[in-house]
């Protein structure tokens, strides 16, 4: 299976040899900062958890979001996200993956991270999400495994990977609830202290997940002669327009909460964000950018015509992934901290060495999500 | 109505089930199991104090009345960053504190209090770890390498954090610090006594545990000039602490989260 990856066209070589370059620099990095230390990032005493825990919590949301193709297919039987569920799946493969190293290059000392399994404590939430995590990742590789080699030989699936597909399922949805109690628990930081957490998390991920999805298959029929199919890319569309209304609803909601009730430690963490606080404003025009690109991306998308037109489609899906991006890869977990214990507004930048390393990542990522797309077509097109 | 034989044993059996593992939970406060095991007997973790049946609860009362950190003062401070070998990289953003002092605002920020006595608005306060008796940064750590004494001091055990730094995240009070760099070439003068610490792992205070451990006084208690620092078992109803709170107003840093700070600052 995995030699339809060692065969390619020019492009194909070219993108990837592109994408080493970018993840030998992201190691050159972390190599530099398994030296010096996390100083070598932006993240301090105050703001401990940076780019690198950001980065994390929206990818865990991506992963999760195969879902949201998995169970029309499975459990109502949808036939048209037929073709596009193996994609969905290697998406939600190469995201995990991306969290993993995302939290592994957050460690101070990486060298210990077996300590996690080896001292397992079940009062925390950090050790239940490694577990959702790994599990997730374990369900995903045996179910594309399997699904995939059926096809290849023209056979339908074995009857014992219909409960593993309807069990990744549930997990999907663990996986990001999980993540959200990492930060919903802790009575410290009332930012993230909101019930409404994980449910946002939830429509965020279903929405930035499948716009990025859609980008891919439509990225794929202008590149091969791969067609994900017409009512395919309609449902997605659809899909991404319930999910990101919640989203936007959910966000109004803390609004809400958060300004009517006047409890100053909680308003001071959304003032930070979208007003600026002691005069510190950094992440305010990031987050009217993410606003404003929630708004145009609604405005397309809940006009029939506007999402069924492909050019237009385009430009929501990458206003929704992109708003939620700056929302929940940047915003949310840096805020959280943001003032601090004792009231004061120090804020957070990445540095240069952390920016790289985390493109180096998301260069992972999209190298596996390429090797993966490229067996699949190719299986489906010798099937063909 | 009557109990039948077979209800009242097993009734019996279930009330002695409870007692053992509340027993047992109580000999090994502080162990995984225990914790598991008063959950299951219901024991209220954030909404009682758990430590009214333990022995020992240590505690400390800071007289702010007293302690003139304000006019320049830093005997407490400096006792503790000598003997523990805590690098000096001054307030970078890097910095490592297991006691400094705050204004009074910032240590007791949701007390907002406009109009206070004169002399308290421009009070300095010696902050450092609260050894919270519901520590939250114990219930987060993924390895256990911070948890608690049977006492109640919190502590850190540098050779398994693997530096993941949710404990900061939970932690209300600021208390802990990473290591963001090697330390050892920013400490002046190495005391051999007390362990260095590596980059990349989290530390706070610990009250002197090693101190404690020979029954010796936690050094800012015995630097502070002016005796503000009191250090005792808030269990003994005639050990000095218990007298201070008895005698004195005493506020706490943030007591409404449910963690149960332990030190009582008089005002």
């Amino acid at each position: 299976m995995i030699e339809h990856a060692f065969r390619g066209s020019k492009r194909y070589w070219t993108w990837l040899l592109f994408l080493g370059l970018i993840i030998l620099a992201g190691f050159y990095f972390y190599m530099r900062q398994f030296t010096y230390g996390l100083g070598i990032t932006g993240m301090s005493r105050n703001v401990s958890w940076g780019l690198y825990i950001a980065q994390f919590t929206f990818i865990v949301g991506v992963a999760a979001s195969a879902v949201m193709v998995v169970l029309p297919y499975y459990l109502h039987d949808y036939k048209a996200f037929g073709k596009i569920t193996i994609l969905g799946e290697f998406l939600a493969i190469s995201s995990v993956i991306m969290c993993m190293l995302f939290v592994f290059v957050d460690l101070g000392q990486p060298f210990r991270v077996l300590n996690i399994f080896l001292y397992p404590t079940f009062h925390s939430l950090m050790f239940w999400d490694v577990v959702a995590l790994t599990g997730y990742l374990v369900l995903n590789v045996i179910i594309t495994r399997v699904t995939l080699a059926a096809e290849r030989n023209s056979i339908p699936p074995p009857k014992w990977i219909r409960p593993i597909i309807i069990m990744s399922i549930p997990w999907a949805i663990s996986i990001h609830t999980v993540t959200a109690f990492l930060f919903a628990g802790l009575a410290g930081r009332p930012f993230w202290l909101t019930a409404v957490l994980a449910p946002r998390f939830l429509a965020s991920a279903f929405s930035a997940g499948p716009a990025l999805l859609l980008l891919l298959c439509l990225l794929l029929r202008k590149l091969t002669n791969f067609d994900a199919g017409e009512e395919a890319i309609k449902k997605l569309g659809l899909i991404i327009t319930y999910a990101m209304c919640v989203n936007v609803f959910l966000i109004l909601m803390e609004f809400f909460t958060t300004f009517y009730s006047h409890i100053p430690e909680d308003a001071a963490h959304m003032q930070y964000l979208y007003f600026g606080l002691d005069g510190k404003a950094r992440l305010v025009p990031w987050m009217w950018t993410s606003a404003a690109l929630a708004v145009v991306s609604l405005a397309i998308l809940l006009v029939p015509r506007t999402r069924s037109n492909h050019r237009t489609l385009v430009v929501a899906c990458v206003a929704v992934f992109l708003s939620i991006w700056i929302d929940k890869g940047l915003g949310l977990v840096i805020t959280g901290f943001i003032p601090s214990p004792f009231g004061k507004v120090i804020q957070y930048w990445p540095t240069l060495p952390e920016t790289l390393i985390a493109l180096g990542i998301w260069a992972i990522g999209v190298f596996f999500i390429t090797i993966f797309y490229k067996m699949a077509l190719s299986i489906r097109e010798q099937v063909e | 109505m009557s109990i039948s034989r077979r209800t009242l044993l097993k009734l019996a059996g279930i009330t002695a089930l409870g007692v053992t593992a509340e027993k047992y939970a109580t000999a090994h406060a502080g162990s995984t199991a225990a914790k598991v095991l008063s959950k299951a007997v219901g024991a209220g973790k954030r909404l009682t104090k758990s430590s009214v049946q333990k022995k020992v609860r240590l505690a400390m009362v800071v007289d702010l009345r007293k302690c003139v950190s304000d006019q320049g003062c830093t005997k407490c401070i400096d006792a503790c960053n000598r003997a523990h070998n805590i690098p000096d990289l001054g307030d970078s953003k890097d910095a490592i504190k297991w006691i400094w002092k705050e204004p009074y605002e910032n240590a007791f920020v949701d007390q907002e209090n406009f109009y206070m006595r004169d002399e308290f608005r421009n009070k300095m306060v010696p902050v450092f770890c609260n050894n919270c008796d519901n520590p939250p940064c114990v219930e987060v750590c993924p390895t256990q390498a911070t948890f608690q004494r049977p006492d109640g001091i919190v502590m850190m055990d540098w050779h398994r954090c693997i530096g993941c730094r949710y404990c900061m995240a939970a932690c209300p009070y600021g208390s802990r610090s990473f290591n963001w760099r090697d330390p050892r070439p920013f400490i002046k003068d190495i005391d051999p006594d007390y362990p260095t610490r590596m980059k990349g792992v989290v530390e706070k205070c610990t009250w002197c545990d090693e101190r404690v451990d020979q029954g010796l006084l936690p050094l800012c208690v015995e630097a502070c000039p002016e005796k503000a620092m009191v250090f005792g078992n808030l269990n003994d109803p005639k050990s000095e602490v218990r007298q201070l709170l008895k005698d004195n107003f005493s506020v706490r840093r943030k007591p409404g989260l449910g963690t149960s700070p332990e030190v009582y600052y008089l005002v």
